[in-house]
């Protein structure tokens, strides 16, 4: 069954996304990517370190994945805008995920400043993708912008808690025209499935995978995952019911 | 003359370009950004870009996140 992911006019067989902050090595990240069978993966900008050894571009480049580069550690909106700048220059991509975070706290997006930078980065050019809090009207709003994804939470980056508030979630799937990306919270294999049960078109997860005991093992269970809750939402659910049914006759 | 290059000061030859204070950094011209006081230098002008007394340069690559 020919079931792609197209974001932007790009197809992808993975509906997998992989972050590669968190991991304990690049051993170890090139591992976990190979086994989640991801085709597009986030990597950050930031000072260049003359010190570094190896890059996660050279492992991305060796596996043929997509970059994605994100604009992490942006607090406003200009920040932002001037990141994706830097990061189509360094990486020839005018794809970005765009991220801009209100407190170190939280890690929370800021909704007004990531709809202002969306609209500037679309102006300029950029296929934007935007990491967002749960909001069905905001998600409205930065398709309408010209944002080629939303990409909303499902807990605070990092925290693993799942999905807090998957009627939200229902509700964003059912009002977009672009793909939905469940961003964040993901903490084991069944948030992920219930992500795709939604109607998520993808999810992005790294943490959950580089932070696992055994990221390699993790990444595999994330891409059964995926694949089980999307075939699962494609298949329709049965209804919920107070009382039981029978499944089979119930006299002779 | 004095510039900022990723928040350390370094002396440069007066009309020193933005190429120069890449190869401070790296031999690499792949896989690199560079901003000078916030503005996006392309590749394609480092070696034609002179600069100034005070300027900030931001040299960036790809590391892992997200």
């Amino acid at each position: 069954m020919n079931d792609d992911l197209i974001i932007g006019g790009e197809k992808f067989s993975s509906r997998l996304i992989m972050g590669t902050g968190g991991a304990p090595s690049l051993e170890v990240l090139d591992a976990a990517l190979v086994a989640s069978g991801t085709e597009l993966t986030t990597v950050a900008m930031r000072r260049l370190d003359p010190s570094a050894h190896g890059s996660v571009l050279d492992v991305l480049r060796r596996r043929g994945i997509k970059v994605l580069p994100n604009t992490a550690g942006c607090f406003t909106a200009g920040e932002a805008v001037l990141t994706a700048r830097l990061a189509r220059e360094a990486l020839e991509t005018d794809w970005v995920k765009l991220e801009v975070i209100a407190d170190e706290r939280t890690l929370l997006p800021d909704p007004l400043e990531t709809f202002d930078a969306a609209e500037r980065l679309v102006a300029d050019g950029f296929t934007v993708l935007p990491y967002i809090g749960d909001d069905p009207v905001l998600a409205r709003r930065l398709e309408q912008a010209g944002c080629a994804a939303v990409m909303p939470l499902g807990a605070p980056i990092g925290s693993g808690l799942g999905i807090r508030n998957p009627h939200n979630i229902e509700l964003i799937v059912e009002f977009a025209n672009v793909p939905v990306i469940l961003d964040a919270g993901i903490g084991t294999a069944s948030d992920a499935a219930l992500a795709m049960e939604l109607g998520c078109d993808a999810v992005l997860l790294a943490t959950a995978v580089t932070r696992a005991r055994q990221p390699e093992l993790m990444a595999q269970a994330m891409r059964s995952a995926v694949a089980a809750g999307r075939a699962a939402h494609l298949a329709g659910r049965i209804p919920r019911r107070r009382y039981a049914e029978a499944s089979s006759p119930l006299h002779r | 003359m004095k510039v900022t290059i990723n928040g350390t000061a370094h002396e440069l030859p007066d009309g020193a370009t933005v190429a120069q204070a890449v190869r401070i950094l790296t031999a690499n011209r792949s896989g690199v950004a560079v901003a000078v006081n916030d503005e996006v230098v392309s590749r394609g002008a480092w070696d034609s870009t002179a600069l100034a007394e005070d300027d900030r340069v931001e040299v960036l690559t790809a590391v892992q996140g997200g």
